[in-house]
């Protein structure tokens, strides 16, 4: 199912995303799963990873609402008046990943629970500038 | 890394002779070599005995991204010519706002290694000619640029989600933040070299009497902290964290004269000696062991109290990286002045203020004093050297027993952590 020929690189993550896929790393040696794929697992160093498809389900371990945007957002109409929410998605599988959250009130981030249930937002992915989200499930 | 690390020292004992900074601010056409000759003609210009530039020989600048503020590559040999140093050796030392603790590292081994007797440690930033725009952009690229900037994080948003992280935790809340902002500024109303050399008290009632004066409506704060929850006064960054929980952008050098310690006494006769030194490295916040520490600080940390032989309890005067205010709340946890959730609590209780039992930032930390991010790493040791010197004026901690002090200084959001102690001779 999953190609592992395709080199463990961001090129390749993006690529899956835009496929429909959140796709990470596993090490065949330890077992250990890392959410950015990359060719040498960090806990035993052993250059026998395989590619491994998660489920998109996961909590938000933690968040921010931004304000002062970078121009990419900026362009995308964020800004003081129009807050977005980034966070930390602890994935059921076990590995954190960085991911932007819509679908919440960044307006209102006293009301955005920590532990909440998402999923992956294929929805959003820009095909010029790939990024991660995930949604409340 | 080894499960227990081997007991490091150094191959020979170095010792701090001299110090000095240029003024931190906003400099209109000063680019950073023009900042770095003023911090060291600070630095000779207040040495005990003199020492001659050609006694210099080795240098280690430490320095973010004048590639990227300034268009200018290979700042050393440019810094080096500038101070007439040129041929003796100079490196830039690259660790985001870890640059210059890591570049006082790099000059202690090379002291330690017995290669050299005489060699100047430094730091500069150039940031203010980019609008705050493009230095967003620009300290955005100390972090992963693969896996965290697509998520739509900056900078501040890191150290956001970090504080977020540690209200959940904790019993941590926004007052805690505030409170170190205001107990920074105090201080740095002390720092004649300080970018904002005010209280935010100071601030509110300018801002009050600039109303008046214009036939505006006048603000009704009360006192800082009404001040700190006007939205209008003090905006959200990335929340939890507001434009007063953030360091500046800032203009500044700092540079220091680091000798081997059997020749201090030629240079002074208050030298002040490296006790401990440790440095780590740290995964982004989405792989960090915990989300409500900067293992690299931990690890540091404890590689230099090792090495110095003491404990956190020992340590008496310390500068930490408060790049936001929750950065310096993580910090004193992480350097083990107090247990893990425990530092909002001593904010609460004023134990890290001037005449506290932990005092923490004397200078006015990152916040007051500003952080030229390649500079702030000798920066902070600076401020340690002047208050084991008894020479730190009117932020001079009391008592004649003032003896070891600690300068904490972290890259991107724990990427980079270098933990310097410093014994007094």
């Amino acid at each position: 199912m999953a190609d592992d020929s395709r080199g463990f690189t961001a090129a390749s993550f993006y690529d899956y995303l835009k496929e429909g896929k959140l796709m990470g790393v596993r090490c065949r040696d330890c077992g250990k799963l890392s959410a950015e794929p990359r060719p040498m697992c960090p806990s035993c160093h052993s250059q026998d990873v395989e590619w491994r498809q998660f489920s998109g389900r996961g909590q938000l371990a933690t968040f921010t609402c931004i304000s002062v945007v970078p121009e990419g957002m900026a362009r995308r109409g964020y800004g003081r008046n129009n807050p977005y929410c980034s966070g930390i998605v602890i994935l059921e599988e076990g590995p954190r990943i960085s991911a932007r959250i819509s679908g919440v009130d960044a307006a209102n981030p006293q009301n955005i629970p920590t532990g909440m249930t998402l999923a992956v937002d294929f929805g959003d992915v820009d095909p010029e500038r790939p990024a991660l989200a995930f949604r409340p499930a | 890394m080894a499960a227990t690390p081997r007991k490091r020292q150094l191959g020979r004992p170095v010792s701090i002779v001299g110090a000095g900074m240029s003024q931190f601010g906003a400099f209109k056409g000063k680019t950073s070599r023009d900042l770095f000759v003023e911090a060291f003609r600070d630095m000779t210009d207040h040495l005990d005995q003199g020492v001659g530039v050609e006694d210099i020989e080795c240098g280690y600048i430490g320095n973010y991204s004048s590639d990227l503020f300034e268009g200018q590559g290979h700042t050393a040999p440019i810094i080096a010519d500038w101070l007439g140093l040129t041929p003796a050796p100079v490196t830039r030392i690259e660790n985001a706002c870890a640059s210059s603790g890591s570049a006082m590292r790099e000059g202690i081994m090379a002291i330690a290694s017995g290669l050299y007797d005489i060699v100047l440690v430094g730091g500069v930033e150039k940031m203010t000619d980019l609008p705050t725009e493009g230095v967003t952009d620009v300290l955005a690229s100390a972090a992963d640029g693969l896996y965290e900037v697509p998520a739509g994080l900056t900078f501040p948003g890191i150290y956001g989600a970090l504080a977020k992280a540690h209200m959940d935790r904790y019993e941590t809340n926004l007052s805690h933040l505030l409170k170190v902002g205001i107990k920074n500024h105090n201080n740095g109303a002390l720092n004649p070299k300080a970018q904002f050399n005010t209280t935010i008290r100071g601030m509110m009632e300018r801002r009050i009497a600039r109303a008046e004066q214009r036939g505006e409506p006048v603000p009704d704060w009360k006192d800082e902290i009404e001040f700190l929850n006007d939205p209008r006064a003090n905006p959200w960054i990335a929340w939890p964290l507001r434009l007063y929980d953030c360091a500046p952008i800032t203009d500044g050098a700092a540079c220091i004269l680091l000798v081997a310690a059997e020749i201090a006494n030629s240079f002074t006769e208050k030298p002040v000696h490296i006790a401990g030194t440790g440095q780590a490295t740290g995964r982004p916040l989405h792989d960090a062991e915990e989300l409500t520490s900067l293992s690299a600080a931990k690890y540091a940390a404890a590689q230099a109290y090792q090495m110095a032989g003491i404990s956190p309890q020992d340590i008496q005067v310390a500068e930490v990286h408060d790049c936001f205010t929750i950065a310096e709340i993580i910090a004193t946890e992480d350097l083990g002045f107090f247990a893990p959730g425990e530092g909002p609590h001593a904010v609460d209780e004023g134990r890290t203020a001037l005449d506290g039992d932990r005092p923490v930032n004397t200078s006015g930390g990152l916040k007051a004093k500003g952080h030229p991010v390649g500079a702030s790493g000798v920066a902070q040791i600076i401020e340690v050297f002047h208050q084991l010197r008894g020479e730190a004026g009117a932020r001079q901690l009391p008592g004649s027993n003032l003896e070891v002090g600690l300068a904490h200084n972290v890259g991107g959001t724990g990427g980079t952590c270098v933990v310097n102690i410093l014994r007094r001779g």
